[in-house]
């Protein structure tokens, strides 16, 4: 076990007045292990930006605490922090060049001119930037400016670095190419970084935890396989994951030893009650009304199976992406060949006992995955 | 399209020089002027050929304005000196206030800043020739009045709303992260304020700067009532040149010539900046 880095201890967040003003972040707790990368995903506006700069100091806590290293610091000025950060709009200083705003970041640590200057050039060649480093930041491009930000923040040696969407201007291919320097980069040097993304590969390529926010609250927080295969509520479930989660309400009944789901437009699935375990048996006939979860991934055409229409059949160059209608809703999944499938075409789809994910859905919490009873 | 474009450029080029024919014309005439005596400013038809002659900037430099029945002892130098010291003494002191002060309405926002900001710049509306007569004597019963303190104080009243209102929209306009990445550097709140806040302002606080030193440079009532003759500057003891004995237009010229050398230098030394400052809103966003 590692040491705690970061501690949220159930941080609120308002603009303007505390309970009247806008609520950016709400009753948040999590901590953050030294020399783990926590990616946190959320749709915008949920609260990401304002929880990093809460944690830099440039936001005060409207409630709750934070602490780093295990000291209390939501009330130190930033500089008291020894946090790094690359902030959502760049901010680099427009009077000075590439190089300067990068080694500005430094320039407080004593360290002899040599030093600094070897350090700004190893992170400019990480990043790519090593040929404007001495141009101004005015009259660089955005994608540039943004690797200078990050480079800004990457070389310095605090004891958190936060990230706020710092690859977001790239073409993929850079963005794949500078993720893995970054991955061995910080880990190499043992470094904490949050890092706020909205490209769900880079989450999972990068973290090794993953925060998953929305509406201001903390909806999971746990390894990317974790909240592949658990999703803790509906909502996490249908946000992470490309395509999304596929979801139909279903009404519950066993009887005969068999599990019957109701769904709409008169389609029914059934399993043998073996299948699942008792407690899950239990925990279904007294929800009764269900919302079904499954991943496109795991959905199969298969001989006998659901009856569901093509709708669309897309072919993205390495996987096919299906919809289909099925139980008076959309059903997509996802095949690795190229489908000759047409719109129109009727097909069966079998869906798996240990595939689907149950929610409740009066609360959205996650009830069961696979055959699997939560809690 | 082409032949559009030349002709713009042909407009463009005859407005431009009828604007500057306009502004410039009579300053240029007035040089002109301070190097000739009555004899040639006044005749008739006016040619703009004539002996250049300096008695003019000689009779002021040396304080002798020799009129035709009697020679005048005027201080104009010593008004200059006194114009000079006060604009910039004043401007000093009011950008050594003004500047923090504005980058405190700039960045902490708090009860009642906004009041206080704007009775700083109220002091602008309110009629000088109001505040003159019950100031005139608050000076004398401390001890304040015809000194120069007092008048750099008054003077405050004129260069520092200016330079608050001012210089605080170049640092609302500076977006405040740029800050927080130097402060969150390590750097505390005065080094980012010095490091980053200022150069980015820069040229807003030279702008102020400048038109501060113009405004006060052309200050006349203040100083034509709290100053005696020692302390006068130019724009009061100017006065002095209309005389009983008639009207000298070369000295006036030179007078002026000489009096508007400063302002005209500084100007020009500070368009720089001024342009600096246009350009400036390329950091925002
Ligand atoms: N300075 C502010 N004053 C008032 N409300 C704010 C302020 N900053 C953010 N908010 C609000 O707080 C909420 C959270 O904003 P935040 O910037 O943290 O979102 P985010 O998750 O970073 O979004 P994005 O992905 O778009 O960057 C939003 O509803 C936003 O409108
Ligand atoms: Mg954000």
């Amino acid at each position: 076990m590692s040491e705690v880095m970061l501690k949220l201890d159930r941080v609120d967040k308002f603009y303007g007045l505390i309970d009247h003003g806008v609520h950016a972040v709400r009753d948040i707790s999590m901590e953050v292990k030294q020399g783990d990368i926590v990616a946190l995903l959320g749709s915008s506006g949920c609260g990401k930006t304002s929880t990093l700069r809460m944690v830099a100091g440039f936001e005060p806590v409207s409630r709750g605490s934070i602490s780093i290293n295990g000291r209390e610091i939501h009330h130190l000025p930033p500089v008291k922090r020894n946090v790094a950060m690359a902030f959502e709009g760049y901010s680099l200083y427009p009077t000075v060049t590439v190089r300067d705003n990068i080694a500005f970041a430094l320039k407080s640590g004593n360290l002899p001119a040599t030093e600094v200057a070897r350090k700004v050039e190893n992170v400019a060649e990480m990043l790519e930037i090593s040929n404007i480093l001495d141009r101004y930041a005015t009259s660089i491009s955005g994608g540039q400016q943004q690797r200078a930000s990050l480079a800004r923040a990457l070389i310095r040696d605090a004891d958190l670095h936060l990230l706020d969407e710092p690859m977001g201007q790239l073409e993929p291919q850079l963005r794949t190419l500078l993720r893995g320097r970054i991955k061995s980069y910080i880990k190499e040097r043992g470094l904490t970084a949050i890092l706020v993304t909205h490209d769900q590969t880079e989450a999972n390529a990068l973290a090794d935890k993953i925060a998953v926010m929305e509406d201001g609250e903390l909806q999971q927080y746990a390894s990317p396989d974790e909240i592949k295969e658990a999703p803790a509520n509906l909502f996490t479930g249908t946000f992470v994951g490309e395509p999304p989660m596929n979801v139909f309400p279903a009404t519950v009944t066993i009887a005969d030893a068999m599990v019957t789901l109701e769904m709409a437009d008169g389609l029914v699935l059934t399993y043998p009650a073996n299948a699942f375990p008792n407690d899950l048996l239990a925990r279904l006939v007294e929800l009764q009304q269900i919302t079904l979860g499954v991943r496109p991934y795991s959905v199969k055409r298969s001989e006998k199976g659901a009856p569901a229409v093509i709708v669309a059949n897309q072919w993205l160059g390495d996987q096919t992406h299906i919809a289909a209608s099925f139980a008076g809703s959309a059903l997509v999944l996802v095949e690795h060949d190229r489908t000759h499938l047409s719109v129109g075409d009727r097909i069966a789809v079998n869906l798996e006992p240990s595939d689907l994910h149950v929610f409740n859905p009066a609360t959205g919490m996650a009830v069961s995955h696979g055959t699997e009873l939560v809690g | 399209m082409q032949s559009v474009s030349t002709l713009e450029r042909v407009l463009r080029g005859i407005a431009i020089t009828v604007i500057i024919l306009f502004f410039m014309f009579p300053i240029l005439w007035i040089f002109l002027m301070s190097f000739q005596t009555n004899e040639t400013i006044l005749r008739v038809p006016p040619s703009i050929f004539f002996e250049p002659t300096l008695v003019n900037y000689k009779a002021l430099i040396s304080g002798r304005l020799e009129g035709s029945t009697a020679t005048l002892e005027i201080a104009f130098m010593s008004n200059l000196y006194n114009s000079l010291f006060l604009s910039v003494t004043s401007v000093t002191v009011g950008l050594l206030l003004g500047v923090p002060a504005a980058y405190a309405f700039a960045r902490l926002k708090f009860r009642g800043s906004e009041d206080i900001a704007f009775t700083l710049l109220s002091f602008r509306f309110a009629p000088p020739l109001l505040v003159l007569l019950p100031l005139t004597i608050y000076f004398q019963q401390i001890g304040l009045a015809d000194t120069y303190v007092g008048l750099i104080w008054v003077y405050q009243l004129i260069v520092l709303p200016l330079i608050l209102w001012i210089v605080r929209g170049y640092f609302e306009d500076i977006p405040a992260d740029i800050e927080y990445a130097y402060r969150i550097a390590g750097h505390g709140f005065w080094a980012t304020f010095r490091r980053i806040a200022l150069p980015l302002a820069g040229p807003g606080i030279a702008a102020a700067g400048l038109l501060a030193f113009i405004f006060a440079w052309n200050n006349f009532i203040f100083a034509l009532v709290l100053a005696s003759a020692d302390k006068q500057p130019v724009t009061v003891g100017a006065l002095a040149f209309i005389t009983a004995s008639g009207i000298n237009y070369g000295q006036i010229a030179a007078g002026i010539i000489l009096s508007i050398a400063p302002t005209f230098a500084l100007a020009l030394y500070a368009q720089r900046y001024l342009v600096e400052g246009l350009s400036l809103g390329a950091v925002k966003g």
